[in-house]
């Protein structure tokens, strides 16, 4: 047999990447949009269940259509996964088919049966929302008990030997300080840390403007994070990477490229950022399923597109950040093409000024509970004036 | 890697084609490596018809030895990985 | 729901499409680039 080794050069992965792939490498999937908590940030505008939600045997088909892509990886979330009843047989109907799980969970529901439970299962990894290194920072975010949950939770998955698991932890204003404390949470658990970035997106608009990093507290957690190989970010802070050296990942927005999210309801949105008509594909109940949305759907064939500089064409540091994260564009009102609200140089901020704050988008799907997280959005504000309607 | 071992794609990896290459994912470890080119994809498949490495890259190279050497060190790199595996 | 169980790898692009697009005029590559290696956690757009 004779390999032809071509004498074209290989382009560098992120090239390649960005013109889309036969099936995501990985993806999130969110399962309901019930929850037992009111998070003031929920990305998914979670609270109620949606009756249009997949049945157990529509969410099985999902499953197959993932295996026969080979998808590796599926990240599971909600609203709150626990509390789908077929939770574990869809969990071991994943995994059966070698489709990796991880799920995302607030804890409460984490008892120390469900512990033992998960113990045995392989081909599976647990996330638990933190976003405080102590209850007075987590709670006015997450909701009063919801420290405690967590750590009651990580106590059964140690007793039940459940091997690593890890703590996710989203960066505000208010946590950054903690960054230290929540690395030694981790290890104290011999759990993996987790760090992503704050997106404007679902009820995170809301709180946006008071939870959002400052420029001072960026370059913070850019160096922390430099120095913390073995903390994760979920690649979310590529536009970070024009303050030095990138940070592990593809760092690059991999919207309807490497990722994307299916909803409760079968919705394919391009990422779980942006769950907003303009960026859904399809549905998985439509005919050709989810494998037709994610290879023929318009919207990912224009976000596989090489993007348009636009106004980010003639700073040095594009090639680095890309012009940012979309989703944090699309729900400040920024232009797509544009600098990011969190540019390093700055030219977020100037971009943001002459944004029209009466068109802002608003997430498409808003499932919170008609009670609304009203008095934790107030208490997060700590000391500055309430965050208004 | 031990280059006249014989050698196969791991039972622990799944790996996917795709335009570029091929992915191929590790199970236990998380890791995710990419095989950037179809001619090397090629290769890792036909290890398990070869009794070493040496002999399936000679196969593949046809003499060229600034190939092979190519070969081998990408090889060596997947070996590293967990992706290919001595049988 | 009719999703397909049985569905095959088919490329929206192929290696040289993409390499054309690049219209890069580099020596053969060194072997470092034949391989490269991410964690699944490095890919944003997942929660």
């Amino acid at each position: 047999m004779n390999v032809e080794l071509t004498k074209k050069p290989v382009p560098r992965l992120v090239d390649q990447l960005q013109y889309g792939l036969s099936a995501p490498i990985c993806m999130t999937w969110e399962l309901t949009y019930a929850c037992n908590l009111e998070c003031v940030h929920c990305l998914s505008s979670s609270g109620q269940r949606d009756p249009r939600e997949l049945t157990t045997d529509e969410a099985k088909a999902v499953i197959d259509e993932l295996a026969a892509l080979q998808v590796f990886y599926v990240n599971v979330g909600g609203g709150e996964p626990l509390v789908r009843r077929d939770f574990f047989e869809l969990l071991e109907y994943a995994i059966g088919r070698r489709v990796g799980v991880k799920f995302s969970t607030n804890g409460y529901l984490l008892d120390e049966a469900k512990a033992k439970r998960l113990a045995e299962l392989d081909y599976l990894d647990i996330q638990l929302s933190l976003d405080g290194a102590d209850a007075a920072t987590n709670d006015p975010i997450r909701g009063a008990g919801s420290y405690a949950a967590v750590i009651r939770a990580m106590d059964n998955l140690r007793a039940a030997n459940f091997g690593e698991f890890k703590i996710s932890v989203v960066a505000t204003r208010h946590n950054v300080s903690q960054l230290d404390e929540f690395k030694a949470l981790a290890d104290s658990y011999g759990a993996q840390l987790r760090v992503t970035r704050l997106r404007p997106s679902g009820r995170g608009v809301d709180v946006y403007q008071d939870l959002r990093l400052t420029q001072t507290q960026q370059r913070e957690i850019y160096t922390w994070l430099m120095g913390q190989p073995d903390v994760l970010t979920g690649d979310s802070f590529f536009h970070l990477s024009a303050l030095g050296d990138a940070l592990p990942g593809l760092n690059l927005c991999g919207a309807g490229r490497v990722v994307c999210l299916i909803d409760p309801v079968g919705d394919v949105y391009a990422c779980p950022f942006v769950i907003h008509d303009e960026f859904m594909a399809g549905n998985v109940r439509d005919e050709g399923g989810f494998s037709k949305v994610w290879r023929e759907s318009a919207l990912f064939e224009s976000l596989r597109e090489p993007g348009a500089e636009g106004a980010c064409t003639s700073c040095g540091a594009y090639d680095a950040c890309k012009g940012g994260c979309m989703a944090t564009k699309f729900f400040t009102g920024l232009p797509l093409d544009g600098p990011d609200p969190d540019c390093v140089k700055g030219f977020g901020e100037e971009a943001m000024a002459a944004v029209d704050q009466s068109h802002v988008p608003h997430s498409t799907q808003d499932h919170s509970k008609p009670s609304g997280p009203q008095s934790q959005r107030v208490s997060i504000s700590l000391g500055s004036k309430p965050a208004s309607n | 890697m031990n280059p006249r071992a014989p050698h196969q794609l791991s039972s622990r990896i799944g790996l996917r084609p795709e335009p570029f290459g091929a992915m191929a994912y590790h199970f236990d470890t998380r890791r995710l490596v990419f095989l950037k080119t179809p001619a090397l994809v090629e290769l890792v498949h036909s290890l398990v018809d070869y009794d070493s490495v040496n002999s399936a890259v000679a196969a593949a190279v046809d003499g060229d030895e600034h190939k092979a050497n190519l070969y081998v060190t990408a090889l060596s790199s997947l070996a590293d990985a967990g992706v290919i595996c001595e049988r | 729901m009719s999703p397909s169980t049985d569905v095959s790898p088919a490329p929206a692009t192929t290696a040289t499409d993409v390499a054309d697009a690049i219209g890069t005029d580099d020596e053969l590559v060194e072997e470092e680039l034949l391989v490269e290696e991410i964690s699944i956690d490095g890919m944003c757009g997942v929660y």
